[in-house]
């Protein structure tokens, strides 16, 4: 930017210094990178090491967690892995001393080729550019990042509808789950008549088998308040909520200490940036009810009332919070605008399909070699995602299946592993593109275990407000549970088909006209499996606790006596340095053993 | 003595009705739970009627009306956890213990909480014991950590604290 202006100070110190930064997100901090940044510190400023220690989000390499970066001028970037509190003063001792490391904590690095590099050979990373890499309780380095440039460049050099062409040539579609034209939803708020207008930022994240939003929120807080400021600008709106899950209390803290920064840099607040333009946001943490990511829930639960859903129309562009025009989005889908309007719409566009533009950011979890937070161009396969990024499926198991959407979306099979990343192609699968939760099966998945457990979940969040999904996913789940028990009935499957046909049609909100898709996908594509369990009585993924029995393998087992010490029920028998038996009528197949054996004599018996 | 900090939890939102979940919540973070007498206190002053209290109280899942227990033993049942054996270390706990997930045992020992995905799940299965966090958990580990718990308040020392 040419002018000054408060706020954009360039950090003298840029990289001269060594850097060491720790992967404080949620899977860093669970793996125990807090101890590792404090035993940093400690040992860093007890002996005098002239480097800096800083934390940083999520890195992505969830697998190798904790991670620590180190980044100098000369050395450029190396990322270590599987650090502790006790492996990382000796590395810091060599790295000062020889300017190396152990090439086993290497995992990747600007002159090092490691087993890992395919994990980001084939990632484009723009809305996780900054994840990882700046400190996000500092407002600094942010702007060291070309942080509020956009906001700068958008409030002084563009009215609201150039803002909004931008966003709409871009092809920016929400990030939330359903891919609404993010430009076009603005223009309805932006038309709508009324002066009081609200901006919401949904972070609800309630897939529960995704933390892409967490890991942006934890990791680049600013670049959400910026695209939120950049948003309010164009439709007009003076208040903005950011509604966050409870079960995420580190990302309200950092977002707390980016909006302070922000307003004491007059990036938000009132006059911002000297104009007449002014606009302030605040936190307010859910209460534990998934159907609150549904928009018209959520308001319902900002309003500090039950979290209903309400048939739209209205739709919360003409008649949102307190009856207000109201724009809602995505953590994601906010956090693409600041790049979108630094870098141009054709820039963005560039990347992707013909209607999906841009990237995408999926949590990849599950039975795969390499877990983490990743951000791919959207027109990727899914085949690249699980083989190249995600390294294939743990110890040699073979592929199973991919769940995409959580609890809305499906499974897909091995043989469309080949369909590309777009709002389109998902769909047709069955599953949808969700928020981003992508998990990994193998082949000791049960795909009717799978099915019962989205519905259970499904069941138990409905808020009980329309028949359909109250009682329809409670019948369904029923015959679910049935045929998991090993009791499931001739027309089982038929009766499944046609509730979830009717659940589907029949419900208000997304949260039923969605949650037969998990029976769906996999009735589909997996139908043989259903029909073992109800004809064979067999579990072929060998997790239906009445269709399996386990068994050890006479060939493998040393008699160590392990697994007879630590059955609760004393079902194991037998002598010392002998093959060991369970006795099948005792065996509450709670799986103790086969955990505990170290030479895999324990199999399970489909 | 008790209506003092309802009523400073009212005045830090002005008494707003709108607000109501947030005062919940702080009344929550407060005692641990939200204690009926305190909830009656809320509804006079904020001329809200109890039902609609209760309403909410009971519709979201954070929100709890009895007591815990001293420690907090959080399982991730969250997709990657299930499919790599919370639900059977849940069982397996719950067995042992005697309760249900989400209940507390007869001695007040610990609570325990089922809470979908930490956030963690190339960790998982995932267990967060008074705010620490052990990764990869089996039935064998994870009954061997509850079974270290006493009835003293231990510390966590892990900076998130995960709730249910
Ligand atoms: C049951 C249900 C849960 C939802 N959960 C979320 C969520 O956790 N986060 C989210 O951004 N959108 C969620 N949505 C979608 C929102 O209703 C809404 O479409 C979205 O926030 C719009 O933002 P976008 O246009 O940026 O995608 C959910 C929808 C349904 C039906
Ligand atoms: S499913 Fe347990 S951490 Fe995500």
């Amino acid at each position: 930017m040419p002018e000054k202006q408060k706020g954009v100070l360039l950090r003298k110190d840029s990289v001269k210094t060594t850097k060491l930064k720790v992967g404080l997100g949620a899977c860093g901090i669970a793996a125990g990178a807090n101890e590792v940044y404090n035993e940093l510190v400690r040992y860093v400023s007890t002996k005098k090491i002239p480097v800096m220690v800083e934390k940083t989000g999520c890195i992505g390499m969830c697998h190798n967690e904790p991670l620590v970066e180190i980044e100098s001028e000369k050395e450029g970037r190396i990322l270590l892995g599987n650090i502790t509190q006790k492996n990382i003063d000796t590395i810091i001792d060599e790295y000062m001393e020889k300017q190396t490391v152990n090439p086993k904590y290497i995992v990747a690095g600007s002159d090092y080729i490691t087993e890992h590099d395919g994990f980001f050979k084939k990632q484009v990373r723009i809305v996780l550019d900054n994840c990882g890499r700046i400190n996000p309780e500092s407002i600094d380095e942010y702007i060291e990042m070309n942080g509020y440039k956009a906001l700068h460049h958008a409030i002084k050099n563009m009215t609201p509808d150039d803002i909004i062409d931008e966003v709409k040539k871009s092809g920016l579609r929400g990030r939330g789950g359903a891919g609404f034209h993010t430009g076009s939803k603005w223009n309805f708020t932006k038309q709508a008549p009324g002066d009081e207008k609200y901006l919401i930022c949904n972070a609800d994240e309630g897939d529960p088998g995704a933390f892409m939003d967490r890991s942006t929120l934890e990791g680049d807080p600013h670049a959400i308040i910026e695209g939120m400021t950049i948003a309010a600008f164009a439709v007009g709106a003076k208040l903005g909520y950011i509604y966050v899950r409870a079960e995420y209390p580190l990302a309200v803290k950092r977002l707390e200490i980016a909006l302070d920064q922000a307003r004491e840099h007059g990036f938000l607040g009132s006059n911002i940036l000297k104009t007449s333009f002014s606009f302030d946001i605040r936190i307010k943490e859910g209460a534990g009810a998934f159907v609150c990511g549904e928009e018209t829930a959520l308001l319902a639960s900002l309003e500090g009332r039950r979290g209903l859903p309400r048939i739209r129309p209205p739709f919360p562009a003409t008649s949102g919070l307190w009856d207000k025009p109201t724009n809602i989005n995505n953590v994601e889908t906010y956090a693409n605008i600041p790049r979108i309007i630094l870098n141009g719409s054709e820039w963005y566009s560039s990347h992707g399909t013909e209607h999906s533009k841009g990237t995408k950011v999926f949590a990849l979890a599950g039975k795969i070699n390499k877990g983490g937070l990743i951000e791919v161009p959207m027109g990727i396969t899914l085949r690249e995602i699980v083989y190249d990024i995600g390294g294939g499926i743990k110890s040699g198991k073979r592929f199973k299946a991919v769940q995409m959407g959580g609890p809305s979306g499906g499974c897909i099979p091995e043989s469309l592993l080949d369909t590309v990343i777009d709002y389109d192609s998902v769909t047709r699968t069955g599953a949808i593109m969700g928020s981003g939760g992508m998990v990994v099966m193998d082949e000791d998945t049960c795909m009717v275990e799978v099915a019962r457990f989205f519905l259970d979940f499904t069941q138990q969040e409905s808020c009980g407000k329309c028949t359909f999904c109250r009682i329809g996913t409670k019948r369904m789940l029923e015959i679910l549970e049935r045929i998991t028990r090993g009791e499931g009935v001739k027309n089982d499957i038929e009766h499944l088909e046609q509730l979830a046909l009717g659940v589907k049609s029949g419900s208000l909100c997304g949260l039923g006209q969605t949650a037969p898709n998990p029976v769906l996908t996999t009735l589909k594509y997996f139908r043989e499996e259903y029909e073992a369990h109800i004809n064979e009585r067999r579990c072929p993924g060998g997790q239906c606790k009445n269709l399996i029995s386990y068994i050890i393998i006479p060939d493998n087992c040393v008699g160590c006596g392990v697994c007879l010490k630590n059955c609760p029920v004393n079902a194991i028998s037998g002598e010392k340095k002998e093959p060991h038996i369970i006795n099948q009528d005792i065996c509450t197949k709670c799986g103790i053993c086969m955990d505990s054996c170290k030479f895999d004599a324990v199999d399970i018996k489909r | 003595m008790k209506d003092e900090r309802i009523m400073k939890i009212i005045g830090r939102y002005e008494a707003d009705a709108g607000m109501l979940i947030p005062m919940m919540q702080d009344l929550q973070a407060e005692n641990g739970y939200l204690p009926p007498e305190q909830l009656r206190v809320l509804s006079k002053k904020l001329k809200v009627p109890l039902s609609r209290i209760y309403h909410v109280a009971t519709f979201y899942s954070s929100f709890r009306l009895a007591p815990k227990g001293q420690h907090e033993v959080t399982l991730c049942m969250g997709t990657v956890c299930y499919l790599k054996g919370a639900g059977k270390i849940s069982e397996a706990i719950c067995e042992e213990y005697s309760i249900e997930p989400g209940g507390t045992t007869s001695d007040r020992l610990f609570t325990l909480q089922a809470v979908n995905c930490v956030g963690a799940c190339a960790l998982a299965p995932v267990m967060i014991v008074d705010g620490k966090y052990f990764d990869g958990v089996s039935t064998e580990s994870a009954l061997k950590i509850i079974s270290g718990l006493s009835l003293e308040p231990a510390t966590g020392t892990a900076e998130v604290e995960a709730g249910g």
